[in-house]
């Protein structure tokens, strides 16, 4: 293998990143607004969907043959049938098979958070007089919040990768950096968006973790108490004499 | 939909049946790139995850386990557009550079699935195998990989689908394939050329998906397939 990139080139050039910061963090809002809004979108449209499969059973298994299919469609692949109708170089193009992706991820979720609500907390939430609208909104959905949670951390991750996809046609994000790099074959741009994007993919990973730990207050109190008793039980070897 | 309608109309020109940028072609050179790297991915990865799941006993094993899969987790983080264009741009633009991204890409779906396939086999079931009088390496192949095989299948099948995918992608930096036809199109503004490229890619994407779900119906055992149907 002869190296293209000629003996002297680093592979990061720190005063190139210092000149183009503007021209990078524009790129890291335009990749953070194109990840952002199609899991907001595909979360609106998931969370209907996923409750009607959940109450008749019977529509999950066609729906599920849909969001496996929809899963299944290489992102590049619908970008270009999208273009004759939302444009070559629009966000929208590439945020539509983003929201669609996020769906498919987020459907089965949903149902199966669901699934996973005890039947005595069910019956409990009926007995103390809740009406269906508020058993859903004040317990089950709740409940349901870790594994709609482990959806939506998937769907995040992967759809802040595969945004950059989009710079085969124009817009990527940080994407951009990918293909601008490639074409003057200079590694630094490549670099930084390579490192910019796992960062961004992180954090968004570590916010919603944190959600979950707030919406989710007695999964914390039920460690604490695991962890109280185990201390409880461990006690008195170490004080004994 | 004009434009959709002229791409169809592409498929019906003799020029894209024949020659070394004809359908045919394209398609079997899709088919070789995506079968090379899968079957590397497969090598690799299904035996790790199989064995890593297996060996459950031992804090060594469990700590090893668990960083594998946070850190195949974490791939799915990696842009694939990026890493293609970085091994391109660091090595000569030869197969193999090309290729490691689609695998390194394709690994976290196959070993996270194995693994947590074969560990998440009921304990009872492998008591019974090891009271049977089964030695360790029975246990795996004739219990837990039959019962693991749902989620190793799932597995397989989204590495390959992610394969193909990923293949038209690296058509950017010169792979040939079906991305030929989307690159090339984008660049000399064919949308009918672009398009054509997008409606093989699908075609083969669902290809793989039924092949897998076939290959599902005949392997996985009927008492299984009652329970996770997928």
């Amino acid at each position: 293998m002869i190296p293209l990139v000629t003996e002297g080139e680093p592979l990061v050039r720190w005063d190139w990143i210092g000149r183009n910061l503007g021209e990078i963090g524009s790129l890291l809002a335009d990749h953070v607004l194109m990840s952002v809004v199609p899991i907001l979108v595909g979360l609106a449209a998931a969370l209907p969907i996923g409750l009607a499969c959940a109450r008749w059973r019977r529509i999950y298994p066609p729906v599920l043959g849909v969001t496996n299919a929809l899963y299944a469609l290489p992102a590049i692949a619908v970008f270009i049938m999208l273009i004759p109708f939302t444009g070559i170089g629009s966000r929208t193009t590439v945020m539509i098979p983003l929201a669609l992706y996020t769906l498919s991820v987020l459907v089965p979720s949903v149902v199966d958070g669901l699934a996973a609500v005890p039947d005595h907390v069910r019956q409990s939430a009926v007995a103390i007089g809740f009406g269906p609208v508020r058993r859903l909104v004040r317990v089950e959905l709740p409940i349901a919040v870790p594994v709609v949670m482990a959806g939506l951390r998937v769907a995040t991750v992967s759809n802040i990768s595969l945004v950059s996809v989009g710079a085969l046609i124009g817009v990527g994000g940080l994407g951009d950096l990918f293909t601008d790099g490639f074409n003057r074959d200079f590694p630094t741009p490549i670099v930084v968006g390579i490192v910019l994007t796992i960062a961004l993919a992180l954090v968004a990973d570590g916010l919603l973790l944190a959600l979950q730990r707030l919406l989710t207050p007695w999964a914390r109190a039920g460690a604490r108490d695991a962890r109280a008793s185990r201390a409880r039980l461990a006690s008195p070897e170490r004080t004994a004499p | 939909m004009n434009a959709i309608l002229e791409a169809l109309r592409w498929f019906g020109e003799p020029a894209q049946w024949s020659g070394p940028d004809g359908i045919p072609h394209r398609v079997a050179e899709h088919l070789l790139y995506s079968g090379l790297a899968f079957l590397i991915t497969v090598l690799v990865a299904l035996p790790l995850g199989l064995l890593l799941g297996h060996v459950r006993r031992g804090r060594a094993a469990s700590v090893l386990g668990f960083a594998v899969v946070a850190a195949a987790n974490g791939a799915r983080a990696l842009p694939t557009l990026g890493l293609v264009i970085l091994a391109v741009i660091l090595t000569a633009s030869e197969l193999v550079p090309i290729l490691l991204p689609l695998i390194v890409l394709a690994i976290p779906p196959v070993l996270v699935n194995a693994y947590t396939g074969v560990q998440q086999v009921e304990p009872w079931l492998r008591d019974a195998a090891e009271g049977m009088g089964m030695t360790g390496r029975q246990v795996l192949w004739r219990v837990e990989f039959p019962v693991a095989l749902p989620l190793v299948l799932l597995g397989l099948r989204t590495a390959a689908v992610q394969i193909v995918s990923t293949a038209a992608i690296a058509a950017f930096v010169g792979l040939g394939g079906l991305g030929r036809y989307i690159i090339d199109g984008l660049a000399r503004q064919e949308y009918d050329t672009t398009a054509g490229g997008a409606i093989l890619v699908i075609a083969l994407a669902f290809a793989v998906q039924a092949a897998f779900a076939l290959l599902y119906r005949l392997a996985v055992s009927p008492g299984l397939r009652r329970s996770t149907a997928s």
